[in-house]
């Protein structure tokens, strides 16, 4: 009732987690069953070990949080080496974030997931607002965007998902960018750049000033960009973006998401996932619909 | 093996205008939680906070079922908590981090300096040594003695010195000041304000004694997961909520010079 398709995935429902805000999914055994999610999204692997931007790294603002974690990993052989082998047995869809500040860098790390007989996707980041190099910069350019996810295309044979950053004009515009050079499928969105000062002390809440934005405060925007990327491409989208509930998450799917991801959702319950499929389950029965791709797309 | 559980709350008590209490049971059997671990506290019903809040386990009862958190009213969530009656609920994602060391010998000379807050964690802390018979010295600071809750808990457990910069109760001056702290110890367990445990663990290194902090980074997830609540270490950044709170001063001298 609840199996969705994006590309060559196959997933047992739409919920995914998002990328930073589930860790290697073993911080989360103790309150879930992993195998029960669609797929889970690693944290952001990059070619070299980052060790990320200064603390302080977050705040919380209203119905939100910013962040300026900055890609801190232990880079993508380590990850290869020691996180694989503990997560390889899940029977789920396991995909890795891939960031990077080069082109080179992007195609190293999908080159070497792309050996990982058990990710059967990655999840292309060109659109982290924290790292001063690269990162977002490939997201917000049409030419640019098109012309990473052409490299990794070239060196990376699964299914490739392109996140897309908010932080753009035109969202649309760079997803048809990525679908024309490739992609398999898009993901939106990270985090919306933001800023928070505290007057008492007069100084910025973060260390680099700016973060990102999460939480349900960016949902109506998240909302609003899925529904006109999806009217602007052919390929599978993936809505994210304050998603609490199952009803947010039937929301995006309304706006044109296949399958959407739960980010920082996880920090207020981290067992919020299984809610969240049991609320869509729910939902299916209550509305007699017997397959959940009915609904996807309908606004 | 952690969890989240609805707790109730069973004691409520108010200690000076800046300090709470709150006694809470648990409906089934509750895992075992060490000294110096955490507890995130999801702060209901108020629109102003969203994540849940880190709070250290003040002390533990077993046969009980019960589980106790010591509060000082900073901002909105902590003030919200405030309100909290006896018979409410409160919603914790527990036991979390990394706690104090208490395998040691049961003939160690141990000092623990506390801070505001801060000394939240030393009273179960001082609770299992005892059992350990090691009787420690605790040494417990504050800008005014209102600022020092729960002084008379302590004292079944060890020698108790107090230090305020007003003189208001035990010797006038910083708690690096009192004169037990000098003292000859093998090991020294520190929570309280940043600069107290920066000039413990200075002092600490400098003597050559073991010694252990407890940091209170901002944290989102409590689980690891996030990356939010890195401090600096010698090694690199580590996670306070998972590597630490608890964090063993030959690595951070990055962190207190
Ligand atoms: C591992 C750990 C254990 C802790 N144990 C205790 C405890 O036992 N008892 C206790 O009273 N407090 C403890 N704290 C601190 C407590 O988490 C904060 O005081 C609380 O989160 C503030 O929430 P608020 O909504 O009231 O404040 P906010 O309105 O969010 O902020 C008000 C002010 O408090 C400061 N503040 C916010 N969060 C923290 C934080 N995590 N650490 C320090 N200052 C903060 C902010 O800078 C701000 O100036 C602990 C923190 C950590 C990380
Ligand atoms: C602490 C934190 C770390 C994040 N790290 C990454 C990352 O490494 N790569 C990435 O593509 N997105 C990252 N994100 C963005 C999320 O995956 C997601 O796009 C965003 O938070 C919006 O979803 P949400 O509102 O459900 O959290 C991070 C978000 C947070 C809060
Ligand atoms: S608070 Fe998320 S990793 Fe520590």
């Amino acid at each position: 009732m609840l199996n969705v398709k994006v590309h060559n995935l196959n997933l047992k429902n739409p919920v995914m987690t998002a990328s930073g805000t589930f860790g290697y999914g073993e911080e989360f055994s103790d309150f879930i069953d992993l195998e029960r999610l669609g797929a889970f999204i690693v944290k952001g692997t990059t070619g070299t070990h980052r060790e990320g931007n200064p603390y302080p790294r977050m705040v919380e603002t209203p119905s939100g949080m910013l962040n300026a974690v900055g890609l801190q990993n232990g880079g993508v052989e380590k990850f290869c080496s020691t996180v694989y082998p503990r997560i390889q047995h899940l029977d789920t869809n396991i995909i890795v974030n891939v960031s990077g500040s080069s082109i080179d860098e992007y195609c190293t790390v999908a080159e070497q997931v792309n050996e990982l007989d058990r990710v059967p996707a990655i999840e292309l980041n060109i659109s982290c607002p924290n790292v001063k190099k690269g990162g977002m910069g490939f997201g917000t350019d049409p030419a640019m965007a098109s012309q990473v996810v052409t490299a990794v295309r070239k060196v990376y044979h699964k299914t490739l998902i392109v996140k897309l950053t908010p932080n753009v004009t035109s969202i649309a515009e760079i997803a048809k960018a990525v679908e024309g050079a490739g992609a398999d499928s898009v993901s939106l969105i990270n985090t919306l750049l933001g800023a928070a000062i505290d007057v008492e002390h007069r100084r910025p809440y973060l260390s680099t000033i700016t973060g990102g934005l999460s939480g349900p405060a960016v949902k109506p925007v998240a909302v609003r960009m899925v529904w006109q990327v999806a009217h602007a491409v052919k390929i599978p989208v993936i809505g994210l973006g304050g998603i609490m509930s199952a009803s947010d998450a039937l929301e995006f799917m309304m706006a044109g998401a296949t399958a959407v991801q739960v980010g920082t959702a996880n920090f207020i319950d981290p067992s919020v996932t299984m809610k969240i499929i049991d609320g869509m389950e729910e939902y299916c029965h209550r509305h007699g619909i017997k397959d959940i791709n009915e609904i996807i797309g309908i606004v | 093996m952690k969890e989240i559980h609805d707790f109730t709350i069973v004691c409520r008590r108010q200690l000076g205008d800046q300090y709470f209490s709150l006694v809470l049971q648990h409906q089934g059997t509750m895992p075992a939680v060490c000294p110096g671990q955490f507890v995130e506290v999801l702060v209901d019903d108020c629109r102003e906070v969203m994540l849940r809040r880190p709070i250290s386990v003040h002390d533990v009862d077993a046969e009980k079922n019960t589980l106790s958190l010591l509060v000082q009213i900073v901002g909105k969530g902590t003030r919200r908590l405030a309100t909290l009656q006896c018979g409410d609920k409160l919603n914790l994602v527990y036991p979390l981090g990394h706690g104090f060391s208490t395998n040691i010998a049961s003939d160690s000379r141990v000092l623990m300096v506390g801070g505001g807050a801060g000394i939240a964690p030393l009273l179960y802390l001082s609770k299992v040594l005892s059992s350990k018979h090691i009787r420690p010295t605790i040494l417990l600071g504050g800008r005014t003695a209102s600022l020092i809750p729960v002084r008379s808990e302590f004292e079944p457990y060890g020698s108790v010195g107090i230090a305020t910069d007003d003189g208001s109760m035990g010797y006038r001056g910083i708690v690096t000041q009192h004169p037990d702290f000098g003292k000859e110890y093998d090991i020294i367990y520190s929570c309280g304000p940043t600069p107290m445990m920066k000039a413990v663990a200075k002092s600490a290194a400098q003597r050559g004694i073991r010694c252990e902090v407890s940091l209170e980074n901002m944290m989102a997830c409590g689980l690891g997961a996030c990356l939010c609540c890195v401090t600096d270490t010698d090694e690199g950044h580590k996670c306070v909520c998972k590597e630490g709170p608890v964090f063993d001063i030959s690595v951070m001298k990055k962190w207190y010079e």
